[in-house]
């Protein structure tokens, strides 16, 4: 291990290891281990999926586990049955997960879509490869990201968490349950390859630390049900199939009981709960990490595994003295606008550094609008390498 | 005639908002609602056990109108859908709507892969042998030679016979009747339902709006009358000579195996001898 690396071990401690905890037993894991490991302690009662580089040690390992814990596990024929097999199974009131990669993710979007749609809570996990189209299975790139967003025909919000460590990859891994069955909507797990693939020392969290949410059940009488009935948050229950409530659940425009509905009174209604649900509750689902940005002068912005590559450049230029931060989002969609503004307002320079060719960057631009004066650089690389934390630097010390 | 009346299929329909229903005058469709609810009544399933799943097209807005567990998914999906809910659920009766294109074309994959898991669903394939929803294009079941709006000279492709399709796949029960054949629908429904396994009944069904204009086959009941004319019964192959049977549908039971183990009953199985494994482990 190079002292580069030690010392971002050291500092990763320090930073994901904030609230004291009782002394534990620390194991060795893997980024897809541990997303099939969370999902296993936040309740998941029903697997589909279809095997594909890098994401394969998830299907392995629920593979192994679920009969046991009595969930259901099914290799299905492909991505698109996979991903309909969840949707059926939550409807009737399962836990429902998937996990795929790039190419499967592309077949997934029509079944995704649906989802948002009839506002069916699961969750897809998109462990990257770099692409377009087969491209190289096990290189990192975080090309998806756009993928994620807007992949699914027509127009609906989306909710996509990122992690960037392996503790935190189970972390994000409940918060994608928890957020999937409180906002009823597909929500997807963004990984990067080497995440996917990287054994580390993690310190697993203890779960009572965290509150485990459950769809909201009715309570009313059959005949009052209304599937898609809302109130202030526009969040409704939801009832699952063979318990009573004989709903109609389809990916056409519909009314409050799920019925199919051509009037446009009704279908903008419908449009606008599933928009709005997302939007008046962005405090609750974007989560980002502010690092030594109180006074910075530059500031990366990045997400996943190479938000570590910058956060070691930080410290080294810090020890130099100079005002560098890193601005992290957790949760990539919604995408953290007042966050990034803020930012944008403190700094004199973002450096975004990427995976691809010009994603990310294309938000933060977007932004910028408020204040033209701060220079916006990008690194961009598309060819299956990372970005080190030596390119970071060099590109921050060309700026100060 | 049968011994479920008007009334109690009245009970089964969801009268509410739901109606005028979205199918042409003179189609079959409504026809074959009317055997599947008539069936379910004679078994006395519980409204509440069964689920009723569609995927895209003419016939599968069927479950919008029926007072049960209902999904209208994706074109060609229903399979898939149903497949998550039967084995998070093993104990409720699945019931799949679909059409030609729906089960064959771009469903074509998971069609034959639910025979080959032997899953216990009843799949109901009414084969219009066309495009009804999308207004007349050619289907993987439309008879070569044939007008569809997207072959307008005449279909150049062969069919597919999709109950030796379910067979060759491994399906443990294949039927296939006519939707003239109300009560033969009713029956074979009734037996692909309490058949555990995956269950294929293709009921042949008029479009006269759309099939039977391109190709001058008539209004709808004359469209009925060649079902009747041309199908025979498969208890009835045996009796009669060779060129009497010579270009017929046979209609009825094609293959029933009882012995071929079901999808949720392996996994069933499989999660108890894990279980007693852990437990003489302990
Ligand atoms: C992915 C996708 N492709 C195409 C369509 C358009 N489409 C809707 S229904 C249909 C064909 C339906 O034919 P069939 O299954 O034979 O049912 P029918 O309408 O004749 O009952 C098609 C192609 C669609 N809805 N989704």
């Amino acid at each position: 291990m190079s002292t580069e690396e030690k010392k971002e071990k050291k500092e990763k401690k320090v930073i994901t290891q904030t609230e004291a905890e009782p002394p534990k037993k620390w194991v060795l894991m893997q980024g897809n281990e541990a997303v099939a490991k969370a999902a296993l302690e936040v309740g998941l009662n029903f697997f589909a999926g279809y095997p594909i580089t890098p994401s394969t040690e998830i299907a392995e390992i629920l593979a192994q586990e679920m009969p046991m814990k009595n969930g259901a596990y099914i290799q299905m024929e492909d991505e698109i049955a996979s991903i309909c097999a969840v949707i059926g199974a939550s409807l009737a009131g399962a836990k429902a997960m998937t996990a795929t990669s790039g190419p499967g993710f592309s077949l997934m979007q029509e079944g995704i879509g649906f989802a948002k749609m009839t506002e069916t809570p699961c969750v897809v996990v998109n462990v990257q490869r770099a692409g377009p189209s087969t491209g190289l299975p096990t290189k990192p790139s975080q090309g998806d990201m756009m993928q994620s967003r807007w992949g699914s025909h027509g127009d609906a919000p989306a909710i996509v968490l990122y992690p960037d460590s392996v503790r935190e990859t189970y972390e994000l891994t409940i918060r994608a349950f928890n957020l999937s069955e409180k906002y009823r909507t597909c929500v997807v797990l963004l990984l990067d390859e080497v995440l996917g693939h990287m054994r580390e020392a993690v310190c697993l969290p203890d779960m009572s630390k965290f509150r485990i949410v459950n769809r909201l059940k009715p309570t009313v009488p059959p005949e009052w049900y209304k599937h898609y009935d809302e109130d202030q948050k526009y969040l409704s229950p939801l009832a699952s199939y063979g318990e009573g409530y004989r709903f109609h659940v389809t990916g056409l425009a519909h009314d409050v009981y799920g019925f199919p509905t051509n009037k446009p009174v009704e279908i903008a209604t419908m449009m606008k709960r599933l928009k709005k649900k997302i939007t008046q509750n962005i405090r609750d689902i974007v989560q980002i990490e502010k690092f030594m940005m109180e006074d910075a002068k530059v500031a990366v912005f990045a997400v996943g595994i190479l938000a570590r590559s910058a956060k070691s450049a930080v410290l080294a230029l810090r020890k130099e003295g100079f005002q560098v931060g890193l601005l992290r989002p957790l949760t990539i969609w919604p995408f953290p606008d007042d966050a990034v503004r803020k930012m944008l307002k403190n700094v004199d320079t973002v450096i975004v550094p990427e995976l691809n060719q010009g994603q990310l960057v294309h938000e933060v631009e977007r932004l910028t609008k408020d204040k033209e004066d701060s220079d916006i650089k990008k690194i961009q690389k598309a060819n299956g390498e990372l970005i080190t934390p030596n390119e970071i630097y060099k590109k921050i010390k060309e700026v100060l | 005639m049968s011994g479920v009346s008007q009334k109690v299929v009245h009970q089964y329909l969801r009268h509410n908002k739901k109606f005028p229903n979205v199918w042409c005058a003179g189609c079959s469709i409504g026809i074959v609602l009317g055997s599947v609810i008539r069936a379910i009544a004679e078994l006395q399933i519980p409204k509440d056990d069964i689920m009723m799943v569609s995927g895209i097209g003419c016939s599968s807005r069927m479950p919008v109108y029926v007072d049960f567990n209902s999904l209208h998914t994706l074109h060609g999906r229903p399979i898939p859908f149903a497949t998550g809910i039967k084995l998070f659920k093993p104990h409720m009766k699945v019931i799949v709507i679909t059409g030609d294109g729906d089960a064959t074309a771009i469903g074509g994959n998971h069609f034959i892969h639910g025979a080959r898991r032997n899953i216990d669903m009843t799949v109901i394939v009414i084969n219009n042998n066309i495009y009804g929803m999308t207004g007349g294009q050619y289907s993987p079941t439309t008879p070569s030679g044939d007008i569809a709006t997207t072959c307008p000279h005449g279909n150049i492709d062969p069919p597919f016979d999709i109950c030796q399709l379910a067979i060759g796949a491994g399906a443990s029960f294949v039927a296939r009747t006519t939707a003239f054949h109300s009560l033969e629908t009713q029956n074979l429904v009734k037996d692909a339902i309490n058949h555990s396994g995956y269950s294929v009944l293709e009921v042949l069904s008029a479009c006269p709006v759309i099939y039977g204009r391109l190709n001058k086959k008539g209004n709808a009941s004359r469209m009925m009358e060649h079902m009747r004319d041309n199908s025979i019964s498969i208890k009835a192959v045996d009796k009669l000579p060779a060129e009497k049977v010579e270009n017929k549908v046979i209609r009825g039971i094609l293959k029933q195996d009882t012995n071929m183990p079901e999808f949720t009953a392996r996994y069933t199985q499989l999660v108890e001898s894990l279980r007693e494994k852990a437990d003489k482990e302990a």
